[in-house]
């Protein structure tokens, strides 16, 4: 007997549910770019290996490259094309904007979608590889450059823009959190 | 007329007018242009690294479901190779695909699988069954070959004065040394990708390079078209470092869109760049210097070797930068290659000049190290009046000016010249320094300016803006040229039907653009008369700047830099990180300085990966590369990078009818190598001639 190698699914993308066929192939990634015209995520390698398709799955980051669709069902995605309230840009993308935090601006998307998530990793207390002081008591790390590389690393750019995305999502948080700001040597003027 | 009044856009910083499209995921690339009736192409390529196809079983494919077409040498279009294109050379025959049955490297291009959707495609393809007679494989590079030849490439591959050996015998320090680099690949974020569809007998092309015109050129002569009934468009380009041109997957999909009449869409993947978008050759680098007790140089001997393929010869030339950067009694340097069972390298980020400055600015380095002379006042000795090789005159040599700054701001004076002094904890400590130069040239472009009705203008010009800010630049040069406001000036870019215009590359983009610009708006502003009434269609001037170009003087132009590098070594895991950088650079004017120092910064980074990360490595065995992705082939990501810094002095040149502008794409990463492996040679006293300095090397040098 054969078994369908095709399902109509359900995808909540940005708020909105959106009713496709889809190859059971196929990538949330692809989903996204090949059928829904949601072209903002890109394909770097489809390999997990690059981060610009990093997408939100329920607010945390995902490489959507590494999703099948139909897996997706039932999750908030969330894709770049999804956070700016009407025309007002997400105070990510507008600190990427005004700090010049890319070049080509192929990773750009991924790397947005990767900061807004960080900034919420951070402000739940998440550590990362570089935080010093793991105690629960401590609370959350200070988002230093060191901190926001850290947990950047898995967007790669090309460009190398990195010290200007550094300086973005520094600069973002300072503007979205009442947290400690980002008070080093490289906090944005 | 009177003269133009400056409004001062250039020179002040501007956020990218296209910043908003990308911060929003609205700006489309090449391969997200939606078309009615599209077909994907999926390429098929060699598992062996020399023989014969035999055969190539197409029919079960074509009965795979959604399955439109195979292509492959048996059924292809013919194509025309024997032609000269834009850029002064042969067309590479791995783009002219499917011709005979003849396979010269691993992942070498053997059919195209069309289908309804990528994934059918994709699955059609790995099934496509190939069958090679196998033939013996030579990827083996090394100095020692008998088999190497002088190749010109984009330069003489000799240059050669003074009597070299009477000169290294007379030298009171005198120093002799091997530097390698690796096979280094550009990896641009946005894979390579084209949509090719024929309307009416045109053909419609969009896609992701660095020059509409070059492609739509190479193109035209592939398959015997004129020119006029091409068109290329590439809005948005996701980086390209010299990788993308006319490939492989432009011509395939042109060919299967002839053959199906739709549309297809040919998309490589990452690891089908790492064989057919190009890479930099790997080298190997003799350096022989021998100076005065005072450290000025009597004789210079760069010989570099590089590989080229066995279908195309492209030379990287490395010992090219000799030949601007220092002078001596006796000189000599000169590009060797060798044809080996490889991929064609091609031009990549500072062709030549990257992997040269290692070897010059190591050697250098070495050599001050030897006369006990400071690495910085060693160059300033060595600063030339004239072309060390051409004896022209410079047009703006400001070197001394850059390491003076670079010094200062360094704090280079205070450094204790001994190395393995500093430590931090587990960390060695030190820091080192390196020249830098690129050409700064110009090549001929057309471009167009229109007065609107409304009072706004619009620049059309077959420009790319692969990542450098172009677009923003050549807005701000066009407000200035017309003395309005930037936004009142909409620039057009990377579409082959505004006419002829240079690439992105070479550092030449922003330089040739902006000359043809400026002669348009002086020639509209001519035309211009106060009050006049605006027609709908606008008023619209072309300038084309091939005779200006011709007729530019004769010198030797470039932009020169002093680069500064701290690292942090833990000798006992091997580790290098880099601590700070700091780049100053005379580079002409800088036109938007946010872009610009991102761009200065984005080549130190590159520099950064080339000292201590990137080297792809081809496995002799089967003749591919091991680990063909981003995780094998690792490029500098967020924590490899610290702050850097980068600095400019001003260089006004008011006699240059290009403004001043020089291009600024590649000088950030020459000699940032060699500054990081002086500091590790500093921090450690350890000499790595091999990039890149890996762990290994670095606990291979502490064993010793």
């Amino acid at each position: 007997m054969a078994l369908p190698t095709s399902s109509v699914i359900t995808l909540n993308v940005n708020g909105e549910p959106r009713t496709l066929p889809v190859d059971h192939r196929t990538t949330l990634l692809d989903a996204l770019r090949e059928r829904l015209d949601l072209t903002g995520t890109k394909k770097g390698c489809d390999h997990g290996q690059c981060g610009a398709c990093t997408v939100l799955l329920d607010g945390r980051r995902a490489v959507s490259c590494l999703h099948l669709a139909v897996a997706a069902e039932g999750r908030e995605i969330t894709t770049v094309e999804g956070l700016a309230d009407g025309g007002r840009l997400h105070p990510v993308q507008q600190a990427f904007l005004d700090l010049d935090g890319y070049q080509c601006g192929y990773c750009t998307p991924g790397q947005i979608c990767s900061a807004v998530g960080v900034l919420r990793e951070h402000a739940e207390g998440w550590p990362s590889a570089v935080t010093g002081d793991l105690r629960p008591e401590a609370g959350p790390p200070e988002l230093t450059p060191e901190e926001i590389r850290e947990r950047m690393s898995g967007n790669l750019c090309r460009c190398g823009a990195y010290n200007a995305i550094v300086e973005a999502v520094a600069h973002a948080a300072d503007s979205t959190s009442a947290a400690p700001a980002a008070d080093t040597e490289e906090a944005v003027a | 007329m009177t003269t133009a009044v400056r409004t001062g856009a250039v020179g002040t910083g501007h956020v990218r007018v296209e910043g908003r499209d990308k911060v929003t995921g609205a700006a489309r690339y090449a391969g997200e242009i939606p078309f009615a009736g599209l077909a994907h192409g999926w390429l098929v390529l060699s598992t062996v690294a020399r023989g014969r196809i035999t055969d190539i079983d197409s029919e079960p494919v074509l009965r795979m479901p959604g399955v439109l077409a195979v292509l492959d040498h048996r059924n292809a279009l013919p194509l025309t190779t024997d032609y000269v294109g834009m850029l002064g050379t042969a067309p590479d025959p791995t783009c002219a695909v499917f011709q005979n049955d003849r396979v010269p490297h691993r992942g070498w291009p053997v059919a195209l699988v069309v289908a309804e959707t990528p994934e059918q495609a994709r699955e059609a393809a790995e099934a496509l069954a190939v069958s090679y007679t196998r033939e013996p494989h030579d990827v083996g590079f090394d100095a020692d070959r008998p088999d190497t030849r002088p190749a010109d490439g984009h330069m003489p591959a000799v240059t050669d004065k003074g009597d070299l050996e009477a000169e290294l015998a007379a030298g009171a320090v005198v120093l002799e040394a091997e530097y390698s680099t690796p096979e280094e690949h550009h990896n641009p974020m946005e894979p390579h990708a084209a949509t090719a569809r024929w309307e009416d007998g045109r053909l419609d092309v969009v896609d992701s390079n660095q020059g509409a015109t070059w492609v739509v050129g190479e193109l035209a002569q592939l398959f015997s078209l004129d020119p006029a009934s091409v068109r290329v468009r590439s809005e948005h380009v996701g980086g390209g470092f010299g990788s993308k041109g006319v490939r492989a997957h432009q011509v395939a999909a042109v060919m299967a869109a002839a053959v199906l009449d739709r549309p297809v869409r040919v998309v490589l993947t990452r690891r089908q760049m790492f064989t057919l978008a190009g890479h930099r050759s790997p080298t190997v680098q003799r350096v022989r210097l021998a100076a005065d007790a005072d450290g000025r140089l009597r004789a210079l001997d760069h010989r570099s070797l590089s590989r080229t393929s066995t279908v195309h010869e492209f030379v990287e030339p490395s010992a090219g930068v000799a030949r601007v950067m220092y002078d001596a009694d006796a000189h000599h340097t000169e590009n060797r290659v060798v044809s080996l069972d490889v991929p064609t390298p091609t031009w990549m980020r500072a062709p030549g000049e990257a992997p040269g400055s290692f070897a010059l600015e190591c050697a250098l380095d070495e050599l001050a190290e030897k006369a006990g002379v400071d690495p910085v006042l060693l160059r300033l000795r060595n600063e030339p009046e004239r072309g060390p090789v051409s004896g022209l005159p410079f047009a703006g040599r400001n070197l001394r000016a850059c390491f003076e700054l670079g010094a200062r701001r360094f704090d280079w004076a205070r450094r204790d010249p001994r190395p393995g002094r500093r430590r931090d904890g587990r960390w060695l400590l030190g820091t080192g320094t390196a020249a830098a130069s690129f050409g700064a040239g110009a090549a001929p472009s057309t471009a167009s300016v229109t007065a609107e009705a409304d009072g706004s203008f619009t620049v059309r010009i077959a420009a790319a803006d692969i990542g450098t800010g172009a677009r923003t630049a050549l807005t701000l040069v066009a407000a200035d040229a017309l003395d309005t406001a930037p936004d009142r000036v909409q620039v057009r870019l990377g579409d082959s039907a505004f006419g002829p215009a240079m690439i992105a590359g070479g550092s030449m983009g922003t330089r040739s653009w902006s000359w043809a610009i400026t002669a348009a708006a002086a020639a509209l502003r001519e035309r211009l008369v106060p009050g006049q009434e605006i027609p709908p269609d606008g008023i619209t001037v072309r300038a084309d700047t091939t005779e200006a170009v011709a007729a530019l003087a004769q010198k030797e132009r470039h932009s020169f830099g002093a680069q500064f590098a701290e690292v942090a070594v833990d000798v006992a895991t091997g580790e290098v990180r880099v601590r700070r950088m700091l780049g100053v650079f005379a580079a002409g004017r800088i036109v938007n300085p946010l872009t610009a120092r991102g761009q200065f910064i984005g080549g130190m980074v590159w520099g950064i990966s080339m000292a201590l990360h990137e080297e792809a490595v081809r496995d002799p065995g089967h003749g591919g590369l091991v680990g063909a992705d981003l995780a094998g082939y690792h490029v500098a990501a967020h924590a490899d990078v610290p702050r850097l810094e980068a600095e400019w002095i001003e260089e006004p040149d008011p006699d240059d009818p290009a403004g001043g502008i020089k291009g600024i794409g590649e000088i950030g990463i020459v000699g940032a190598a060699a500054a990081i492996a002086n500091a590790v040679w500093h921090a450690t006293g350890v000499r790595h001639r091999a990039l890149p300095i890996r762990p290994d090397r670095v606990l291979a040098g502490h064993d010793a």
